[in-house]
């Protein structure tokens, strides 16, 4: 019964509404969108309310920007004739652009363009027909925006562009936010057939702020008696909101995997060159934390040369990094770490002594403060799944970057003739000398390898830390345990071990706060190497020294 | 193995006597020209530079402890600042019980952070410290246990070279970080600090800063008696042995854990020693002590100094040091840099630390006597 | 009778089916063999027979993957490790001679020598009158005698692989595991090896790993040949020598 009345007042609703614009339709039919704009000029709110809806029936790209242009107030017209232009303020008067074309048409003074003047019941007729002209768009992107928009800011008024849009909608994922949209409206309707509708609509639909709504409605008010008054509508929304809840803690679940692996991948940009130069090569490295660091300030470099190209220096900075850390590091292994061979503490020592001395040469020439590295545009923002899940961009290009790196060195290290040489000179240097490999060589190359590896990290890193002379000490720990907790030698070994140990960081640190998150995870990864002193992946074997 | 008698062990060890009788005389003389020369002359020692050299003091107990471990059994720990800082934790606990009721908030029971955090009552962990015996106790016992722990789960579980330095590192790591934290009631991130007085003394007198200076003095010549007397016993042959060859060590029937162990926490109980007495005389301690760059440090000055000698970590200390404390004053820009490239030149240049080098020059020396004379001089060996 | 069986036991060293995989590489396979008590033992096998592999097996450096390791019949080897083994009296001798190098001969032989090894005896531990004699026969008996106050590691090698023998002997062992006690040493210091193991064996059960064939013919005992981690043939010298098997192996490769 309810129902039914519901239907007919939505018809006759309907029909109040659209009922004018079929009438003022017809005289114009026909009529170009540049006409029409022309009729925005007039000074009579009634006419102008009559173009706007004209324009909004129109099907044409260019009606969004107009419309939009004009509930914000910057569309103006052109006194000396009259025509529709976009402003932007500009040192003396106005920027202005052709609304249709985008066609630069110069600044003008102040006093030669009027506004498009509005008033409320003229804003108020825009929204609905921005949101209905959004809702029935082509585009289904900008059907869900408009309706998520209609989610976040219900008003009655819009109920029924959303029916006419759920109607026609064939898309499903638009038309759930679509009904969304209209349960969000309906939930304050009176009638309780609706609300319990309303409620169904909200089941699944992954949104904080439904979520708040539904919460709400079983809320007791202050007296003791319910916020929703029907006992129904309150048991739906409980059911309702028990699906939602765990639909959030599933998301949540995602998301803190999704920041564990980005740790992960952190501690593994910032290991994996220390797998090559500890792990293959068995040296201490201690300055790999200062390896990193020059890599962060050459991207800062970069972005000081190129100061117009943000975007690009990132890109520049990957190679040129690589180069700055990796000749650093064969200057390192050709001047002090060759004469160490073999005594892998007095390497710690003397890598040491090398990592103060840059640490100390980066303060003197860049001073000891932090220094501010840009993020561009495209490393930046969130990629929107749902109400409940957003993934940053820049944790996922670096996600997605560590592995790109990890298995560009694999496939280095299995494939190539220097990977080739490499493994032959660490597994037996005196056959492979005698086969005429340049030992020395390929030291120097692995171990510029790895430092040039450290190098790119220091990119990464610098999007995510503050750029100074400490960055590299921060890691450094981190890197050792991380490769040793892996298994000294193995590549895969690392790779699990960060992301295991970014995961678990992740998973603790809601339990007991990061630092103590921190601390457990160091706790265990001592308690770990006491157990397996050769970490997760040990290489086995009767040549390993037990 | 000239002599036989019971002091044997201190009696050849000639270059050790001499840099004790050394430390001796420093710990009589500049007290009294401290104390009983008056100020403006030429002879007085300002209790600035009694200060100073009571930190070198400490700095040398814990090179020593150092040594013990790395010169003696190939142990290289880059943890040993948790123990000092451990020592210094409980020292700066019994003093800051000690401040009583004339703190900031005058608190009797509690300490001025624990009522700015609101706190209700002391944390069972700080009973006793009010008690200088009990606190004196655990300076030895705290380092000693945490010692006793980390070394019982690691070397029985032969966790050995790298890998051991790289855990104890991170066991300095984690405990700093775990210090920095308010709720583990130690003053997080300020430390202990504002202390008072000493056994009723108070911090601020002369007398007591030189009170303090001739313990460390004291200190340090009874640990390098204690640590000589130690590695020249059988146990020190078994760790001398255990050092150049671990396994071997183990088939002939010795059970190499057992004595890293006791050699581990000896030294952590020596260096939690050293950490008691430096906190009365820089008068803070905060986590930072813990931070994994300060253990790093006194493995260079045992290098320099020379490592495996014992004497030679008191030198390289106390020169190390100094060399801070000049170049930090003079030209601080450059005290990093002299710092690492220390660490190279001394892990390149200097195997043995300048002890090594004059040992050379000496032999070298006595080599051309004999070879003036003639005839066999006796060869230092 | 009956109650000597009691303290001599039938076999000193007894190896039933023992198994040792490295990465699937089978390092001992079903290794089976034993020694007497006073027994001199060679074992010969080219490289990767497996010989060091067994020796880390019986001295528990390495735990078998399945198998029998017996010593004195009733000790269940595979449940200690290496300080109670060397303790129990099985003493080892590496292929490359480690004696301890910042050490003299004489502290050397003084580690050795069998006594407590708990760390608080070692700490106040003094030498007595009756301890000094026996190291000084010791370093006699193994010609070091000049050398007595000489660093480990200055000694050569020959020095140094009678000085681990002397080691081995200070031990007081009822086993003694030799590891190419020949390896490096001239003619003569190897003929008065050989002449030394000899001497010992009797009075204490000896297993030489030997490659060098003159060596083993002046030991002049029973050989055992290891082949891929198994026994391929026991035997008198000669008899080895002859078995086919043996010859393909051997030439073979």
């Amino acid at each position: 019964m309810i129902k039914q009345y519901w239907g007919v007042l939505l018809v006759l609703l309907s029909f109040v509404c659209v009922a004018p614009s079929w009438a003022a339709d017809e005289p114009e039919a026909g009529a170009s969108l540049e006409s029409l704009l022309s009729e925005l000029t007039s000074s009579s709110f009634k006419k102008k309310a009559k173009a706007v809806e004209t324009i909004a029936a129109m099907d044409d790209e260019r009606v969004l920007p107009v419309l939009e242009s004009m509930l914000a107030g910057d569309l103006y017209y052109r006194k000396s004739d009259d025509k529709i232009v976009l402003t932007a303020s500009a040192e003396s008067g106005y920027q202005i652009t052709d609304v249709l074309t985008g066609d630069d048409l110069g600044v003008v003074g102040k006093r030669d363009v009027k506004k498009v003047a509005t008033n409320n019941s003229l804003r108020k007729q825009l929204r609905t027909q921005i949101a209905g002209y959004k809702l029935l768009s082509k585009k289904a992107d900008i059907r869900l925006a408009a309706a998520d928009d209609l989610i976040k800011t219900p008003s009655p008024e819009f109920l029924e562009v959303l029916q006419g849009a759920i109607a026609k909608e064939k898309d499903n994922t638009v038309l759930k936010a679509l009904k969304v949209a209209r349960a969000v409206i309906l939930l304050q309707s009176e009638s309780e057939v609706d609300r319990i509708q309303a409620v169904k609509d909200m089941d699944g639909f992954a949104n904080k702020h439904t979520m708040a709504m539904l919460t709400a409605l079983v809320q007791q008010n202050e007296d003791g008696s319910y916020v929703e008054p029907s006992q129904l509508v309150r048991e739906e929304a409980i059911s309702v909101l028990k699906g939602l809840n765990a639909m959030e803690t599933w998301y949540k679940f995602v998301e803190d995997l999704f920041f564990g692996f980005s740790l992960g991948s952190v501690l593994l940009l910032a290991a994996v060159g220390l797998a090559i130069t500890f792990g293959v090569m068995g040296v201490i490295n201690m300055a790999h934390g200062e390896m990193i660091m020059l890599g962060a300030y050459t991207t800062y470099v970069i972005q000081l040369i190129m100061p117009n190209q943000i975007g690009a220096s990132l890109i520049v900075a990957v190679p040129a990094a690589f180069l700055v850390s990796g000749l650093m590091g064969v200057i390192i292994e050709r001047t002090v770490i060759r004469h160490l061979y073999g005594r892998p503490l007095e390497t710690l020592l003397a890598t040491f002594g090398i990592s103060l001395i840059l640490q100390q040469l980066v303060r003197s020439v860049f001073s000891p403060l932090n220094r501010s590295v840009i993020t561009p545009d495209w490393m930046s923002g969130s990629w929107e799944i749902n109400g409940f899940l957003s993934l940053t961009y820049n944790r996922l290009y670096i996600i997605i970057f560590a592995l790109m790196v990890l298995f560009g060195l694999m496939l280095l290290l299995k494939k190539s003739f220097f990977g080739l040489q490499m493994r032959a000179v660490t597994q037996n240097r005196s056959m492979a000398s005698s086969m005429g490999i340049r030992t020395g060589w390929v030291d120097a190359m692995t171990f510029g390898l790895g430092s040039g590896i450290a190098g790119i990290a220091g990119v990464a890193l610098s999007q995510l830390t503050n750029v100074g002379p400490n960055l590299g000490q921060s890691y450094i720990i981190d890197s050792f345990l991380v490769v040793v907790f892996g298994g000294v030698g193995n590549l895969w070994g690392t790779f699990v071990a960060a992301m295991g140990l970014g995961i678990a960081n992740k998973f603790v640190e809601p339990m007991a706060g990061a630092v103590l998150a921190k601390i457990l995870i160091l706790v265990f990864i001592i308690l770990f190497i006491q157990r397996r002193p050769r970490g997760l992946f040990a290489l086995k074997g009767r040549f390993v020294e037990g | 193995m000239t002599s036989q008698s019971r002091l044997a062990w201190l009696m050849n060890d000639v270059a050790g006597k001499r840099l004790m009788a050394i430390i001796l005389a420093v710990i009589i003389v500049l007290p009294m020209l401290n104390l009983l020369v008056p100020e403006g002359s030429f002879f007085h020692v300002s209790s600035y530079t009694i200060g100073l050299l009571g930190k070198y003091l400490c700095y040398a107990l814990l090179a020593l402890a150092v040594d013990l471990i790395w010169g003696y059994c190939g142990i290289l720990s880059l943890g040993h600042g948790a123990f000092f800082a451990l020592g210094g934790y409980a020292m700066g606990m019994y003093m800051m019980r000690q401040i009583g009721d004339r703190g900031v908030y005058g608190n009797p029971l509690l300490p001025d952070f624990m009522v700015f955090l609101n706190w209700q009552e002391l944390p069972w962990y700080w009973y006793g410290f009010d008690n200088f015996f009990f606190a004196m106790l655990m300076v030895a016992l705290a380092p000693g246990i945490l010692a006793f722990v980390f070394g019982w789960l690691a070397f029985r579980s032969r966790v050995t070279g790298v890998y051991l330095s790289i855990i104890t590192q991170a066991m300095t790591y984690a405990l700093m970080l775990a210090f920095f934290r308010n709720d583990m009631g130690f003053g997080g991130n300020n430390g202990l600090t504002d202390f008072k007085d000493i056994l009723g003394f108070s911090l601020q007198d002369d007398t007591t800063k030189v009170a303090l200076f001739v313990c460390s003095g004291l200190a340090v010549i009874l640990g390098y008696l204690l640590c000589r007397y130690v590695v020249s016993s059988k146990l020190g042959r078994v760790l001398v042995s255990i050092r150049d060859a671990e396994s071997r060590t183990r088939f002939i029937g010795y059970r190499v854990e057992h004595y890293k162990l006791f050699v581990f926490v000896l030294s952590a109980m020596l260096a939690g020693i050293a950490g008691a007495l430096y906190v009365p005389q820089v008068g803070i301690i905060n986590p930072g002590e813990f931070s994994p760059i300060n253990s790093i440090e006194i493995i260079i000055w045992v290098a320099v100094g020379g490592r495996g000698f014992l004497y030679g970590a008191i030198i390289g200390a106390v020169l190390v040091n100094y060399g801070k404390t000049f170049f930090t004053g003079a030209f601080p820009e450059i005290w990093l840099f002299m710092l690492g490239g220390l660490f190279v030149v001394s892990t390149l240049f200097l195997p043995q630390g300048v002890v090594g080098i004059v040992q050379q020059w000496k032999d070298k020396r006595a080599e051309k006597k004999a070879l003036q004379d003639g005839k066999a001089g006796e060869v230092a060996s | 009778m009956k109650i000597m069986a009691k303290h001599i036991p039938q076999h000193i060293l007894y190896l039933n089916g023992v198994s040792k995989t490295f990465d699937g590489f089978k390092a001992i396979n079903d290794l089976s063999f034993t020694v007497k008590p006073g027994e001199l033992r060679a074992i010969i096998g080219p490289n990767g027979a497996g010989k060091t592999t067994m020796m880390d097996i019986i001295t528990g450096k390495l735990k078998p993957d399945v198998g029998d390791v017996f010593f004195r019949d009733t000790v269940d080897l595979t449940k200690h490790d290496e300080a109670d083994i060397a303790n129990m009296g099985i003493g080892r001798k590496f292929q490359k001679p480690t004696v301890i190098e910042s050490l003299t001969v004489f502290e050397n032989l003084e580690l050795a020598l069998t006594g407590n090894r708990g760390v608080f005896k070692a700490l106040l531990h003094k030498l007595n009158a009756e301890q000094y004699q026996r190291i000084d026969e010791v370093i006699k008996l193994v010609g070091l005698a000049e050398k007595r106050d000489w660093l480990g590691g200055n000694l050569s090698h020959g020095q140094k692989q009678w000085l681990e023998i002397g080691m081995l002997l200070n031990q007081e062992p009822d086993l003694l595991l030799v590891d190419e006690p020949a390896a490096g040493m001239t003619d003569h210091e190897t003929e008065m090896t050989a002449k030394l193991l000899k001497e010992i064996a009797g009075e204490r059960s000896v297993v030489v790993v030997e490659h060098d064939m003159e060596f083993i013919k002046a030991l002049d005992c029973p050989v055992t040949v290891l082949h891929e981690g198994h026994v391929l043939a026991e035997g008198t010298l000669e008899q080895v020598q002859a078995n086919e098997q043996v010859i393909e192996v051997y030439l073979g490769r």
